[in-house]
């Protein structure tokens, strides 16, 4: 009944001053609607990145020969040789009692080649690689075949085309399967049959196209890549799941090692483990949504100053009412209660309008990125904006409540 | 909560309503102190009406205040129904105000944007008066002072008259032994006086304890019993008569 007695009466206490009342409930909408969206942007932004290094494939261990790259051989001891990966290091790595953790290993080579069709051409990246590089890359075939093991044995002149190289060189709506493409490089040429076409896949840095690809099997590039040995430039390693990714990674490190007998530590391979990067950038992004969560929490900070004020206002000039209702016996808790209950009004207003202004703004893009609203960050929010009342609310409040009948009656 | 019996001025075994023994109330201004009242001992029965006169600035507001639990004094004690208010704490003291006390002030002092029913139940509401019960109680004490087809009306809807009814009305809502008006027809028309002196004089008929402060000796004439200050003392305590006291000069000026 006292509570019902404080809503009336705090509501009419507010709408005696309703651009006032307004305005202060402004102040926390805007605080609360600020913390939604930009925590709201900060997740989008973090969810983006994920995706992007999702894009990747993300059971995979990229292990990348930087003795190549000029870098010169490492050295330990007597061992003075340039470190290499071999297709019997492959087939170590790919059985399951030598490395459980590794579900297949895919070498990798790549390189830029002009590819052409009747007369159109276009410059496109092909990688030559065994079957498991699709599934371990997150490549799926949209219609056609994969890559199968008889390719590879057979060494066959087949090739996986992506969607660019599809509307570069084909016209719209017609069928690529079957058809014969040209693959130069340099002086080499060959005729490769497409025998599949890849499915769009996001980009993980935007920079390369990932759909501007030519799969073709690795013991096929012989003839056309320059500088294919029997020692590969790159492999990529799928890892039994994503928990075992750096299980995967010691065992592809240990058996290169001892291969090249050599130590871990004196690998000349670069090793991109994706997990670790996910969760490099997922630390950084989070960082980010904090700050821009701090900035808002900020304007929720000045939004409850507001409320602070304008209380102290309202106390002030309510001084005479509080005198009467004190003079006909109006305990200390009722005062408290009633100043108490309109400061969290105002801020169960600000904060209910600042969740809706926070949700509606959070469906349009912001600054590139689709924010993505939290169920968490709108609670908290929420209720921060509610404690924010409490608090500032309740030292005017008990300054109302103090005060004694004789001086709040004499206020003039 | 009561005083011992020792310490208790009063004989008998019904308590007086009010007892004052050497009450003082200073106020600092400053460096200065403003003596408003001198040691003022007084002791109203039950059932009395009682008029309290004298000049502006002579301390009698700050005595009213006193009574009614509104302010402290500064020294000497004061006993309300036998209880020493000094032992009380503020949620004791809300209470007695609350229960014990109905207060009418000059200036009326309704609650602003709040209607004259709405104004007349709060005390109810403070006591925890369930909403019927709080209902009828207001709408039978809005009766008593002429103002049931004014119960819907807002404070700044009313006339002077009407809100010290209204007022009036609050004051009596919750049976208080006590009615405490501190010059309660000083802002009205002769008219609106006389009605409002016709409520008093009808509650004390009833046994209510009423106290009221005034400058017209018209008003004081209704009363049983005057009771003179100056300077914050009090210099005349006697039966109203018919004749006018000297010292009401010093009131009239
Ligand atoms: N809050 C205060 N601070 C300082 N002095 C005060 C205060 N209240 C009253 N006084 C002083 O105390 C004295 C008595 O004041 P009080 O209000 O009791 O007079 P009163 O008899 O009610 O006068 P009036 O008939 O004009 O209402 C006066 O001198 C006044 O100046
Ligand atoms: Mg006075």
């Amino acid at each position: 009944m006292t509570v019902v007695l404080d809503l009336t009466t705090a509501i009419r206490g507010l709408a005696a001053n309703k651009l006032r009342s307004s305005l202060t409930v402004l102040g926390i909408l805007i605080g609360v609607g600020a913390v939604i969206i930009l925590v709201a942007v900060g997740n989008g932004s973090s969810l983006a990145v994920q995706n992007r290094i999702k894009a990747l494939g993300t059971n995979t261990i990229t292990i990348a020969n930087r003795g190549r790259f000029g870098r010169g051989p490492a050295t330990s001891g007597t061992q003075t040789q340039a470190a290499t990966i071999t297709a019997a290091d492959i087939a170590t790595m790919s059985d399951p009692n030598q490395a459980p953790d590794i579900l297949s290993v895919s070498p990798v080579l790549g390189a830029s080649v002009t590819a052409s069709y009747q007369s159109a051409s276009s410059t496109v990246s092909v990688t030559a690689t065994s079957p498991t590089y699709l599934p371990a890359e997150d490549y799926t075939v949209e219609a056609g075949r994969s890559l199968n093991s008889a390719d590879i044995s057979n060494s066959a002149q087949v090739a996986l085309i992506g969607q660019t190289v599809l509307t570069n060189l084909y016209p719209a709506g017609a069928n690529p399967i079957g058809t014969e493409i040209y693959m130069t490089e340099g002086k080499n040429e060959a005729q490769f049959q497409v025998i599949g076409v890849l499915a769009s896949k996001g980009s993980a840095t935007g920079t390369t196209d990932p759909n501007n690809i030519a799969i073709i099997p690795y013991t096929t590039a012989e003839g056309l890549l320059t500088g294919y040995t029997n020692d590969f430039q790159r492999i990529i390693v799928e890892a039994k799941s994503a928990g075992t990714v750096n299980a995967a990674e010691q065992e592809a490190s240990d058996i290169l090692a001892s291969a090249n007998q050599t130590t871990v530590a004196n690998l000349p391979f670069f090793v991109l483990n994706e997990q670790s990067l996910l969760s490099t950038s997922a630390s950084t992004t989070s960082t980010f949504t904090v700050l821009l969560g701090a900035v808002a929490a900020i304007s929720l900070l000045v939004g409850g100053i507001g409320i602070m004020n304008i209380m102290l206002v309202t106390v002030t000039e309510r001084t005479r009412e509080i005198g009467i209702r004190k003079a006909i016996g109006a305990p200390r808790r009722a005062i408290l209660g009633q100043f108490l209950t309109e400061a969290v009004l105002l801020s169960l207003f600000g904060g209910l309008a600042g969740v809706a202004v926070g949700l509606i703004g959070s469906r349009f893009k912001i600054v590139g990125v689709k924010p993505v609203a939290t169920p968490t960050s709108v609670v908290e929010a929420f209720v921060v904006a509610v404690a924010v009342g409490i608090f500032f609310g309740f030292y005017p409040a008990n300054r109302a409540a103090s005060l004694r009948p004789v001086d709040a009656l004499r206020y003039e | 909560m009561n005083a011992p019996a020792a310490d208790n001025p009063v004989f008998g075994s019904i308590p007086p309503v009010i007892a004052l023994r050497n009450l003082t109330r200073t106020y600092q201004m400053g460096d200065a102190e403003v003596r408003a009242l001198g040691g003022v001992s007084l002791v109203i029965e039950r059932g009395e009406f009682v008029a309290i006169m004298g000049a502006s600035g002579s301390g009698k507001s700050t005595m009213m205040n006193i009574i009614g639990c509104l302010d402290v004094p500064s020294s000497g004690r004061y006993w309300l129904d036998g209880v020493d208010v000094r032992g009380l704490d503020e949620t004791r003291l809300a209470r007695v105000r609350n229960r014990k006390i109905g207060f009418v002030f000059q200036s009326f002092n309704l609650i602003p944007r709040t209607t004259a029913l709405a104004n007349v139940e709060l005390p109810m509401l403070y006591a925890g008066v369930g909403s019927k019960e709080r209902r009828a109680r207001a709408v039978a004490a809005l009766d008593m002072v002429g103002l049931s087809e004014r119960s819907g009306h807002f404070p700044n809807e009313m006339s002077g008259g009407q809100q010290q009814r209204v007022a009036v009305a609050r004051a009596l809502v919750t049976n208080p032994a006590l009615i405490l008006a501190d010059e309660p027809t000083g802002n009205l028309d002769t008219r609106s006086s006389e009605e409002v002196m016709n409520i008093f004089e009808a509650l004390n008929r009833a046994g209510r304890t009423v106290v009221l402060i005034t400058h017209e000796p018209d008003i004081a004439a209704r009363t049983k019993r005057t009771v003179r200050l100056r300077d914050g003392l009090i210099i005349a305590d006697e039966p109203t008569s018919d004749t006018r006291h000297p010292a009401d000069a010093g009131a009239i000026r």
